[in-house]
């Protein structure tokens, strides 16, 4: 047999199994990596800079850029350290709809992560099963926000609407027989209450579906079991966060550590793994999407029997309403100022961090008083876990890089901004 | 949470006497600010001392156009109020000249900083450590990959960004922009289009750089305001001014 020599391989940055533009050169022996470079940067557009350049409010639509799918957790994160800049609290309404919103997005994330994972390990079924549901939490997004993925709903203050009263319906078409489109409306006859009600009594029985197709699957064990192993010393050292920390077995979440916005009243469990394998953040993850359908429904509850504001009352920050403006010229004002110049936030920093589906998204604002930011520096989970990218695929095989991308959670709008 | 806000502060006002220029806490958060000399000592020291076992977080501040406005709102002059039109800021379309921006060249000694924010999960606290860069033409502080080696990748972003040098960094490569990239695109004089722009050349058969043909033009300019509402609060926080 010839002898092995070690060479370097060059993985993406247009591989399907690269989740994005990640390009890695792999230093190889035989078929074990002894080094992985990841390149990042082919999707860097200077959104903090950007953000520089804008009146506080026109750079909320970038942060659903960030990390796209898991949106209105990013906004949550830029809003929030806008409101402490400002010393104002939002209506408790608006307090459980973004909660609410914020855990409907990290079972978004959860299911486009589960799917693509599955995918690039082999599984097809999975990928399918993940979308299906994926796409009732998109028209939760399509009916409070107009759009399916860049909502740009939370605001400084609040939330930019309340929730419909009507979800919106399918509509006849000749593609479509008359069975079909009741059976596609049938859960869309309330409001979006009702809806997502719906979604979160059929969802743990979805979950369960994806169990029974992974959790013991022999090869889904064989390529996950063992796989990036990271003890709980070096994932806080490698400044893991979210379900990657979890997985390690450190019991660490913001949302009962530093409880933000209602997360303190809401009844919910936090799973930690053992072995801090790709397997056990696996299981992390899909616990977390059970947990989530949980809070989910307090929230739907709570906004059920309380009525009330979304935004707070103060025209200096929050837009009059439409019909306020058409006969109040005070409100014409602030109307006019805060679209043309926006409002000035006081001097100060602030480090806001919400617990994104992926880990620790915080925002990190400097004001000098203007009505721009001075400086806004993004903290992407993805970036950190990226960067462990080395350590953690040493001596493994080239088929477990795969997994690694996956288990990481990889997005290219957040790691590279 | 305050109080162990509070005793964070006094622990490092006693442990590091020397260092420590100014140590504050303010919006629920304490900061102190270090001298740039023998960083990583300190780092570690906060890490095993006091118990920061991540780094959350490193950014890179240019402080070059501080409380700089566009837009004058207080005097009126004879030909009315101004209409910010010449801006001065890196924020405008333009490049270097009347419409874009001027470079800095005055030499503070306090134009870049290196935030970085600790987080203590044992104590439950986080601290955010700003350390100034004595030499403005080539800022540099100590590295502290030895200490957290999640400061790794975010080093080679400061660097990259704002040209800041880590001293002892194993690796300090660009990352976000782009191979070959001259300049460090986050500092405030570095205009906001960039210098080149790349086009695809039929004759060349290749992707070619040229200098960007964007026409400079006027957004929302910068205002600051002298906000009554926040007059309590902004008396107790003028230092924030820039550290």
């Amino acid at each position: 047999m010839a002898d092995i020599q070690s060479y370097t391989i060059n993985f993406g940055p247009q591989h399907p199994a690269a989740h994005g533009v990640l390009r890695m050169v792999l230093e190889m022996e035989g078929e074990v990596i002894r080094r992985a470079d990841p390149h990042i940067g082919l999707l860097h557009r200077a959104t903090e800079k950007l953000a520089e350049s804008k009146p506080y409010n026109q750079s909320i639509g970038y942060m659903d850029r960030l990390d796209y799918v898991s949106m209105m957790a990013n906004e949550h994160g830029y809003v929030l350290a806008i409101e402490r800049l400002l010393d104002i609290t939002p209506p408790r309404r608006a307090q459980y709809i973004r909660v609410m919103f914020d855990e409907l997005t990290r079972i978004l994330n959860h299911l486009m992560w589960l799917g693509t994972h599955g995918l690039d390990v082999g599984a097809m079924t999975i990928f399918l099963y993940c979308f299906r549901e994926r796409e009732y939490l998109m028209d939760c997004y399509e009916a409070v926000s107009g759009t399916r993925m860049h909502a740009t709903y939370y605001r400084p203050g609040g939330v930019y609407r309340d929730l419909p009263h009507t979800m919106p319906k399918y509509e006849p078409s000749r593609f479509r027989s008359e069975k079909d489109l009741k059976w596609l409306n049938r859960d869309r006859q309330g409001s979006l209450l009702d809806f997502i009600e719906q979604f979160c009594e059929r969802f743990p029985a979805a979950v369960d579906e994806y169990e029974t197709l992974l959790t013991d699957n022999r090869i889904w064990k064989q390529r996950l079991v063992g796989i990036g192993e990271v003890s709980a010393e070096r994932a806080l050292q490698l400044g893991f966060t979210g379900p990657m920390l979890r997985g390690s077995g450190v019991e660490w979440d913001l949302r009962k550590t530093h409880p933000y916005e209602v997360y303190e009243e809401l009844d919910f469990d936090v799973p930690i793994g053992t072995n801090g394998d790709c397997y056990d953040r696996y299981l992390v993850r899909v616990e977390e999407m059970r947990q989530s359908a949980r809070i989910v429904k307090q929230c739907v509850d709570w906004l059920r029997r309380n009525p009330g504001p979304v935004m707070i009352d103060d025209h200096k920050i929050v837009p009059p309403t439409r019909e306020e403006m058409k006969d109040d010229m005070e409100s014409l004002i602030h109307h006019f100022k805060l679209f043309t110049e926006g409002y000035c936030v006081p001097a100060g920093e602030v480090y806001a961090a919400v617990e994104a589906p992926k880990g620790e998204f915080g925002v990190y604002m400097i004001s000098d008083g203007a009505n721009k930011p001075y400086r806004v520096k993004v903290r992407p989970p993805g970036f950190t876990h990226l960067a462990a990218m080395d350590e953690m695929a040493r001596g493994h095989m080239l088929a477990d890089v795969v997994t690694l991308i996956g288990t990481q959670d990889i997005v290219f709008g957040e790691i590279d901004r | 949470m305050a109080d162990s806000r509070k005793a964070l502060a006094d622990g490092l006002r006693e442990a590091f006497p020397e260092q420590l220029v100014d140590c504050h806490e303010r919006l629920g958060e304490v900061t102190a600010v270090f001298r740039p000399g023998g960083l990583a000592t300190l780092m570690r020291s906060l890490r095993d001392d006091f118990r920061f076992e991540q780094l959350s977080d490193v950014c890179g501040v240019d402080y070059a156009a501080w409380g700089q406005d566009e837009w004058i709102t207080e005097q009126a002059s004879g030909s009315g109020f101004s209409r910010g039109v010449r801006g001065n800021s890196f924020a405008r379309l333009g490049l270097t000249g009347v419409y874009g921006v001027e470079p800095v060249t005055t030499n503070t000694g306090e134009r870049f900083a290196v935030a970085y924010h600790l987080l203590s999960i044992s104590r439950n606290q986080r601290l955010r450590v700003r350390v100034y860069c004595e030499n403005d033409d080539f800022p540099m502080v100590d590295s502290v990959v030895s200490v957290w080696a999640s400061a790794n990748w975010y080093e080679r972003e400061a660097f990259d960004l704002y040209g800041i040098v880590f001293d002892g960094h194993p690796d300090l490569r660009r990352i976000l922009t782009d191979y070959g990239f001259v300049g460090h695109p986050f500092r405030k004089d570095f205009p906001l289009i960039g210098n080149v722009e790349v086009r695809y050349n039929e004759e060349k058969g290749r992707v070619v750089y040229q200098p960007v043909t964007i026409e400079p033009r006027v957004l929302v300019p910068r205002v600051i305001r002298e906000d009554n509402r926040y007059a309590e609060r902004g008396s107790s926080q003028e230092d924030a001014t820039h550290g």
